[in-house]
């Protein structure tokens, strides 16, 4: 029944789309903490320039932001991301570039929420003692923020592992490009993809499950 | 913006900031810089480039246009096609009976969880092969299908949500007077909750917007961003027709996420309704596959943290 599968390298396709995800989570984590942080800053021009990159960045389809990396940043731009003329590895860099700008908007947002629950008095406390901005950033509103956006953030992260199918579209041979051929060539059209529904169901249901239970168990009790 | 995590700027730190200020513009500036020098090498800073985008109408009524028609005639469709499913399937998971919940639950959580372009690929050979569908209209109908099977799962938990958020008090009152589940539901619950997420039925509106997107890469679907294909190549022009593209797009949703916004603000301090809202920022949890099953806390309103 499942003789159709030979020749096709599903676990290969899968294994693309989870380093996708986790390359472009921890870059987004990272540029979208940075862009957080220079949202609720005292510089007027980093305020400005956080507000107007999630801003803008928020309403561009993930479509023409991946199909720009490839066309615009790595043809024009000649961005290839040291990957030395093999596609394949720019491809997959240029991708993992694309989600990670797009997805960092999002994980902005969610930061900046999660600051906003931390309790003024805490915020007042670090200030009293003389702390710096930067200090109160990053001792005592950042770390208790992050626990309370678990939450949040791992929808931010089920979003990224759906998203990164729209690296599909400049080539980059994950489980949508792989399922994209397969159904085309293929007669079992309906089982080719049940498997792979299934295959993405597999990775995003435990992700929501386990930091479900991350969130709930790091929350801050107030 | 004042703000606890900062004391107003005393002389010391008026200057750290300015040069904070002037760092970062420099950093900026440079970026800048080297995204025009590059553009200049590459000629696309030519004027007859930008030309056909900015001063002429021939590239938007001949390709951008028709191309953002398709992109919101396929939003529209899908949209109106998910609202009236997403609401048989949110009303479904709210039902007393077992047989009931549990396969509107199972298929809201399946759908929820896969991604849309795998829905879209799947749609356009399935026409392909068991339909008569023309080649022009099959990849509306694909993207169609792809956004419906998605979207009227978010949809369902959005009305879920949108019903939980009222007071028990509606429900109660209902009760009290005698209706049925059925008239409660129609007459007492559902006007009510329509309301109540309204804002995030916007919102979904710019998710659907910006996914149509895919369809045009993927299944050759004729929107905005397939048009720009073709314009790109009439006029070789690649980062103007880019540019004109992201900018209809950041137009078009900037619009509706400012409107979902202003409703959702509208409604919170409406004064005759129950201040149930399901908001913007539910979305995101509404979409994601496995959230929290608690059928008596209301996803849409109260975030879990809120300090009390």
């Amino acid at each position: 029944m499942f003789d159709f599968l030979e020749g096709y390298d599903l676990l290969g396709a899968f294994w693309v789309t989870v380093q996708l995800t986790v390359f472009s989570g921890i870059g987004a984590l990272v540029w979208g903490t940075i862009l957080a942080a220079m949202r609720v800053s005292p510089v007027p021009l980093m305020r400005g320039f956080g507000a107007a990159y999630v801003n803008l960045v928020r309403n561009t389809p993930l479509t023409v932001i991946i199909v720009f990396t490839s066309l615009g940043l790595a043809d024009i731009f000649s961005v290839t991301l040291g990957a030395g003329g093999d596609f394949e590895t720019q491809n997959f860099r240029l991708a993992v570039l694309g989600l990670a700008a797009y997805t960092a908007a999002f994980v902005c947002e969610a930061v900046r929420s999660g600051i906003n629950t931390v309790p003024v008095g805490q915020a007042e406390a670090a200030r009293a003692i003389g702390l710096s901005f930067t200090q109160v950033l990053t001792n005592i509103v950042l770390p208790q923020a992050f626990r309370s956006v678990i939450g949040p953030l791992a929808n931010v992260l089920i979003a990224l592992t759906k998203n990164t199918t729209v690296a599909a579209a400049i080539g980059v041979g994950e489980a949508a490009l792989l399922m994209k051929e397969m159904i085309e060539t293929e007669a079992q059209l309906l089982l080719i993809a049940v498997i792979f529904a299934l295959g993405f169901m597999l990775l995003t249901l435990p992700t929501g499950l386990v930091l479900g239970w991350f969130s709930k168990r790091l929350a801050v009790k107030r | 913006m004042s703000s606890v995590l900062y004391d107003n700027p005393g002389p010391a730190a008026k200057r750290r900031n300015l040069i904070w200020s002037i760092v970062f513009f420099i950093l900026l500036a440079l970026g800048l810089w080297w995204v025009w020098r590059v553009m200049d090498d590459n000629e696309q800073l030519e004027w007859a480039k930008w030309r056909p985008f900015l001063a002429g109408s021939e590239a938007w009524t001949t390709y951008l246009l028709p191309g953002l028609v398709n992109t919101l005639k396929a939003a529209a469709l899908a949209m109106v096609i998910a609202l009236p499913l997403g609401a048989l399937f949110g009303i479904g998971r709210l039902s007393d009976h077992l047989w009931v919940r549990i396969p509107a639950g199972a298929v809201v959580e399946f759908f929820r969880a896969i991604p849309v372009l795998i829905l879209m690929l799947f749609a356009n050979v399935f026409y392909d092969k068991f339909t008569d569908i023309s080649s022009e209209t099959r990849p509306l109908y694909a993207v169609v299908t792809g956004l419906v099977l998605y979207n009227a799962s978010v949809l369902a938990e959005v009305v879920r949500a949108g019903i939980l958020s009222l007071p028990k008090g509606q429900t109660e009152a209902a009760k009290a007077i005698g209706l049925r589940k059925g008239q409660t539901m129609r007459t007492i619950l559902l006007p009510q909750a329509v309301t109540a997420m309204l804002p995030a039925i916007v919102s979904q509106l710019v998710v659907i917007v910006k996914d149509t997107a895919l369809g045009g890469v993927m299944i050759g679907f004729a929107e905005l961003l397939n048009s720009r294909k073709t314009a790109a190549a009439f006029y070789a022009s690649v980062i103007p027709s880019f540019v004109a593209v992201a900018v209809v797009f950041i137009v078009l949703n900037f619009a509706l996420t400012s409107l979902a916004s202003w409703l959702e603000k509208r409604l919170r301090q409406a004064k005759k309704s129950t201040g149930a809202v399901v908001g913007v920022d539910a979305v995101g949890e509404l979409a994601t596959p496995g959230a929290q099953e608690h059928p008596d806390f209301p996803k849409g309103d109260q975030p879990p943290d809120k300090p009390v």
